[in-house]
């Protein structure tokens, strides 16, 4: 059988030579080889979701089990994705605690990768709202795993990448919401300094915060600061007709001068957006780039890259300055860049990304040598800020940095991997010649 | 077809099959009470639990289990949903199978159950789909069948004459029922990626959804149409292929 090639979101590739689509969870047992990788919708942005042995792709398994909505609990399959959730949840007053930018991951990526969202610093991550998960492992049985139940590989397959075994089913929280709209507020700052004032003003009182920044305003940085609460206000919403982009765009289509524009816009129009409060429906204020499908096709054919690092309090104010400056410098463009802080409320992943500081996400479009050289750089000053890279969003971190920087847990994880799982990701970052 | 009006019902034949659960589930979002029946009990149990959970307050899901090539048991059902189904609006048969060509020819047993299924096992739920809806004076009923009923073709014309048994059977029944006011849709899909295709790889640009498959359904019920082509260029392509000169067809490998 021709092998086929499988695509992450930034088009890092595969081909795996087993590629299963099971229908029915009892034929998950049948789909298991000697190396194996479950994956979703292969929302990740780097290698995490991908492998060249047996990939088994659970987006077909994709069930509510149960839905107790007096109490806020739902249990599903892991391929259900956030928006098959969310279209039944959300009418009956109910949201996911977490959220990430796109409603198109399945809870089994959700969970594997730990997501993170503009809450975190009020909700945690996704982990946090798990109660439990049912484990197939390579010997064929399924543990429920829960803070009682194997705590241990509870704790590894949470943030774990999907290296301790197929997450079949999970039981997740749910959070009470008024309506499905919220009050959205933005400000315009100048600078570093003014987004962390900003920024912490609003924490206390807004759920939802995060900020856009034009990482390309030589010497001056400049940016939006969004902060918003679910209301019972309502408005008319007339939800958007996704609209999808069928093919790769030519490489040079999203360069240095079109990005460059692209934000000078975006700055100018939300700058004046910020004169009143606005009500937004969820899916426009969480989702906005969900409307345009294959939207990482306007990247061309050599894909991009992701590049999400958190710096520790309380150096990381420091530092930020330090990786903004090296973008700056390098004259690559960033599409969307987006500044944030994470709070203190801990994950029970052990390898969760988010530690209390501050995060910043940035695309690149792929030029090859030009983008590996300012990534080395970058990951020069995360390392000696004594942060992370999230591998969810990774292509690029060598092995060092990877130990290094997860160093507090990497032992414990490592020793609840299921030994016949593996992905591309894992067999990078343990490629210690690097 | 709208939310405001109470207690439509739906009847799903072979409710385990994707496009089945496609339409199951796209029905249910549009306000309508499922009953849904099916072979396999683990399979009908969770696409029931699914659709319990998804449902409103004001709706009904029940399921039973059923092997439609067994008559008597069929039978029993039919009485028994006389009572709990006092009047169903759209009646979907789903149930059907693909089983490799090469041994429908080689083994009877194969070839025995393809037609008892895809054919025989139909034509006797239709029979009496049509006495309940001819007391009815109303409402739709579908039938899955393929494209590949159209015109028998050299790689899979013993599926393809079970289901243009169908289509020829449904084309009559379609003018009894006119007089009862009720509308008899066949559907003709193309390539769907369904488990009854999953050993079919690579799938190319043709290949449509079950989702996409059951959206086209539920406007065509709306539209009362009888025939539908999914995805609609399959119309165009069967239109062609019906009408190749036999000696030519002949020659052609596919």
């Amino acid at each position: 059988m021709k092998k086929i090639t499988v695509r992450s979101w930034g088009n890092q590739q595969a081909q795996p030579n087993n590629f299963h689509t099971p229908w029915w969870r009892d034929e998950l047992i049948d789909s298991l080889g000697d190396s194996n990788l479950a994956c979703g919708n292969l929302r990740s942005y780097g290698d995490s979701c991908l492998s060249n042995n047996t990939l088994i792709s659970c987006r077909h398994l994709n069930r509510f089990i149960e839905a107790d909505f007096e109490n806020g609990s739902i249990t599903v399959e892991a391929g259900i994705s956030l928006k098959e959730i969310l279209d039944i949840i959300v009418p009956r007053g109910w949201f996911l605690p977490v959220v990430p930018g796109t409603q198109f991951v399945t809870v089994g990526g959700a969970i594997a990768n730990d997501i993170h969202g503009k809450n975190h610093h009020h909700e945690g991550t996704f982990g946090c709202h798990v109660t439990d998960i049912h484990l197939l492992r390579s010997d064929k049985k399924t543990l429920i795993c829960s803070q009682n139940k194997h705590p241990e590989l509870f704790a590894a397959t949470i943030g774990g990448l999907g290296l301790t075994g197929i997450i079949t089913i999970a039981t997740l929280k749910l959070k009470p919401i008024a309506s499905p709209f919220l009050e959205v507020e933005s400000k315009p700052f100048y600078s570093l300094n003014e987004f962390y004032a900003l920024n912490a003003a609003a924490e206390k009182n807004f759920e939802y915060t995060v900020s856009w920044i034009d990482s390309q305003s030589e010497g001056q940085l400049k940016g939006i600061f969004i902060c918003a609460n679910f209301t019972s206000k309502q408005k008319k919403h007339h939800p958007k007709k996704a609209k999808s982009l069928p093919v790769f765009l030519p490489g040079f289509f999203l360069n240095s001068h079109t990005v460059k524009l692209f934000n000078q816009l975006y700055f100018y129009f939300n700058k004046n957006q910020s004169k009143h409060t606005r009500i937004q429906h969820y899916s426009d204020f969480f989702f906005p780039l969900d409307s345009i499908h294959h939207w990482n096709k306007a990247y061309g054919k050599k894909g991009f890259y992701q590049y999400q690092c958190v710096l520790p309090m309380p150096h990381a104010k420091q530092y930020m300055s330090d990786i903004l400056n090296a973008i700056t410098a390098s004259k690559l463009a960033s599409f969307l860049s987006v500044l944030k802080t994470f709070g203190d409320k801990p994950s029970p992943g052990l390898l969760s990304f988010p530690q209390p500081g501050i995060t910043l996400a940035l695309d690149f479009s792929n030029k090859g040598e030009k983008t590996t050289a300012l990534f080395k750089q970058l990951n020069r000053i995360v390392e000696q800020a004594g942060g992370r890279i999230y591998p969810a969003k990774d292509a690029q971190m060598n092995a060092d940095l990877f130990h290094k920087s997860y160093s507090d847990n990497i032992n414990a994880f490592t020793a609840q991997i299921d030994p016949k799982f593996s992905s591309t990701f894992w067999q990078r970052v343990n490629n210690h010649e690097q | 077809m709208n939310n405001s009006t109470p207690n439509k019902q739906a009847l799903i034949l072979g409710a385990t099959s994707a496009i089945a659960t496609a339409v199951s589930q796209q029905l249910q979002s549009a306000g309508f009470s499922l009953c849904l029946v099916g072979r396999n009990a683990t399979k009908l149990k969770a696409i029931s639990d699914d659709l319990i959970a998804k449902k409103t307050d004001q709706q009904n899901v029940t399921s039973h289990c059923l092997d439609f090539n067994d008559p008597d048991a069929t039978s029993t059902l039919f009485q028994k949903l006389k009572t709990e189904l006092p009047s169903i609006d759209i009646t979907l048969i789903a149930h059907g199978i693909l089983p490799d060509e090469a041994q429908c020819k080689t083994d009877e047993a194969t070839l025995n159950h393809m037609i008892d299924t895809n054919f025989t096992s139909q034509l006797k739920l239709l029979n009496k789909v049509a006495e309940r809806y001819k007391e009815q004076g109303q409402g739709n009923i579908t039938v899955i069948s393929s494209v590949a009923g159209d015109r028998g073709r050299k790689s899979n014309y013993v599926y393809g004459s079970t289901k243009a048994a169908i289509n020829t059977y449904c084309s009559g029944l379609r003018a009894e029922l006119t007089a009862h006011n009720v509308n008899l849709l066949v559907v003709k899909p193309g390539f769907v990626d369904t488990p009854m295709t999953q050993h079919i790889q690579p799938k190319g640009a043709l290949w449509t959804s079950p989702e996409k498959v059951a959206s086209d359904i539920i406007k065509a019920i709306k539209k009362k149409k009888s025939t539908l082509y999914t995805p609609f260029f399959w119309k165009y392509i069967m239109l062609i292929i019906r009408n190749i000169p036999e000696k030519i067809f002949n020659k052609l490998n596919f």
